[in-house]
């Protein structure tokens, strides 16, 4: 078992995500809805690069092939008090 | 990819993958679900996961309350490797003009009837279920601890993975790009990685479920309109149950991660398949939530997303067999609530494609009662 933490947000380990792709998850939006990884406050900015290196190990796609979750806004966290106030 | 098959699920969302689980177990094993992306790509995946069974009509009622039996126990009847994640905390409806209040009283003695569990809460008393509810305006709430969450991408999952136990094939990343007919019937699926003669399809492609039906020369009265939500990180307990306001649009509720889901039923929306997310609706949303919320003012938001919401001229599903192409079934027009409908319409859909005696009446879901002029208005919808 390789219990090195990957996702920092989530608390995921490098073993979680192998066993998630050897179940069948083939792209990184496959894992990001099952194991939530990049789903927390750094939105995939720490994790992704070492995700996608484990996805191309375990299925041999090329990380240049890789589709990537869609990026939107917004880019660092924000609180709801500073939106509501904000003006348009 | 196989080359036929007895029954073609379009469509990998909580629907597809229900109906073809539901098949399976009756027997009917030679199916194949064709998804153009990947379980819960689309609506399933994009949905606010709230599960109630406060609705206004004996159809809705009925729909929801069997799902919710289901969904009690679906990680032992799925057999599921993971967790559902089903928190039953509850949904506080929210009443801010005496109309609405009126119309909540009538759901509340239809839904006691079919022995809902459900509350009419005045303002304090709302305020003891949510404490940092703000009830400026506030009417009246009722309040069904028994609503709550579930976990759109793994009860999608659970159901792909017990479907294909049984035999299922789920082919992901799979296009659809017509429909075969042959003397009033269907003969074929055809799709970017080959064909697949079968008599059967099931129209489960969500908000592509029109351009599905096209495919298969079918007019259906549907139409996609995006919906926006977001979220924040996750914090402290702060609210138990989902809170909703037909009144404003909006639903909120801390999921058992911690992060707070907070989405809303925009007007006016275009008509179309776009599910890009826009800056428009986080100051819309923030100034909105923060106004019946204070604290959330504190909550940082991490991301933000949309879906389509596939609408039907009266914002209830159609289920069922369309009377002009034998062979063509449609679980579509969820409207914004086919997620917590999904368990019940899996087994409706498998028992009506298969001819058994179906659980609940549902041919007053038809296609045809918008021909008939029986539209079937359900008062409580976001």
């Amino acid at each position: 078992m390789d219990n090195k933490i990957i996702c920092r947000c989530e608390d995921l380990t490098e073993e979680e995500i192998r066993q998630e792709i050897r179940q069948g998850a083939r792209t990184l939006d496959e894992l990001k809805r099952l194991t939530r990884t990049g789903m927390g406050p750094c939105q995939g900015k720490t994790c992704r690069p070492m995700i996608m290196r484990i996805l191309a190990e375990e299925t041999g796609v090329r990380l240049e092939d890789m589709v990537t979750p869609t990026v939107r806004q917004p880019l660092v966290p924000i609180t709801l008090g500073d939106l509501a106030h904000e003006e348009n | 990819m196989k080359k036929t098959a007895e029954v073609v699920v379009i469509g990998g969302g909580v629907s597809g993958a229900a109906i073809a689980y539901n098949l399976a177990k009756r027997g009917c094993k030679d199916v194949v679900v064709l998804e153009k992306e990947y379980l819960s790509s689309g609506a399933t995946g994009r949905c606010g996961a709230g599960v109630r069974q406060q609705w206004g009509t004996e159809m809705n009622l009925r729909l929801s309350m069997g799902s919710m039996r289901m969904f009690e126990r679906m990680n032992e009847e799925l057999e599921y490797r993971g967790d559902i994640e089903l928190t039953q905390t509850g949904y506080l409806l929210v009443a801010y003009n005496e109309r609405q209040w009126e119309q909540f009283g009538k759901n509340v003695e239809l839904q006691h009837q079919f022995g809902l569990d459900v509350r009419k809460l005045k303002p304090r008393e709302a305020r003891e279920v949510v404490p940092c509810l703000n009830i400026d305006g506030l009417v009246g709430a009722t309040y069904c601890p028994t609503d709550g969450f579930c976990n759109p991408f793994h009860v999608t999952q659970a159901y792909a993975e017990a479907a294909e136990r049984l035999g299922v094939e789920i082919e992901t990343f799979t296009t659809v790009t017509g429909i075969e007919r042959n003397n009033g019937g269907i003969s074929g699926v055809v799709t970017d990685k080959g064909k697949i003669s079968a008599p059967i399809v099931v129209d489960a492609a969500g908000g592509w479920s029109q351009e599905i039906a096209m495919m298969a020369g079918l007019e259906l009265p549907v139409y996609s309109e995006r919906h926006q939500v977001m979220i924040t990180e996750p914090v402290d307990p702060l609210f138990a149950p989902m809170v909703m306001s037909f009144q404003h649009g909006f639903y909120t509720q801390q999921t058992p991660h911690g992060s707070i889901i907070i989405g809303m039923g925009e007007k006016d929306l275009p008509h179309d398949t776009d599910v890009r997310a826009s800056w428009q609706f986080l100051h819309k949303m923030s100034k909105l939530i923060t106004w019946v919320l204070p604290p959330l003012e504190k909550a940082k938001v991490v991301r933000q997303w949309a879906g389509m919401y596939n609408m039907t001229p009266d914002k209830t599903p159609i289920l069922g067999a369309h009377p002009d192409l034998e062979g063509f079934h449609m679980a579509l027009g969820y409207s914004g609530h086919g997620f917590m409908i999904a368990p019940m319409v899996g087994v409706l859909l498998a028992e009506s494609i298969l001819g058994l005696p179906a659980s609940l009446p549902m041919d007053k879901l038809d296609v045809g009662r918008f021909q008939r002029g029986e539209l079937f208005v359900e008062p409580s919808v976001v």
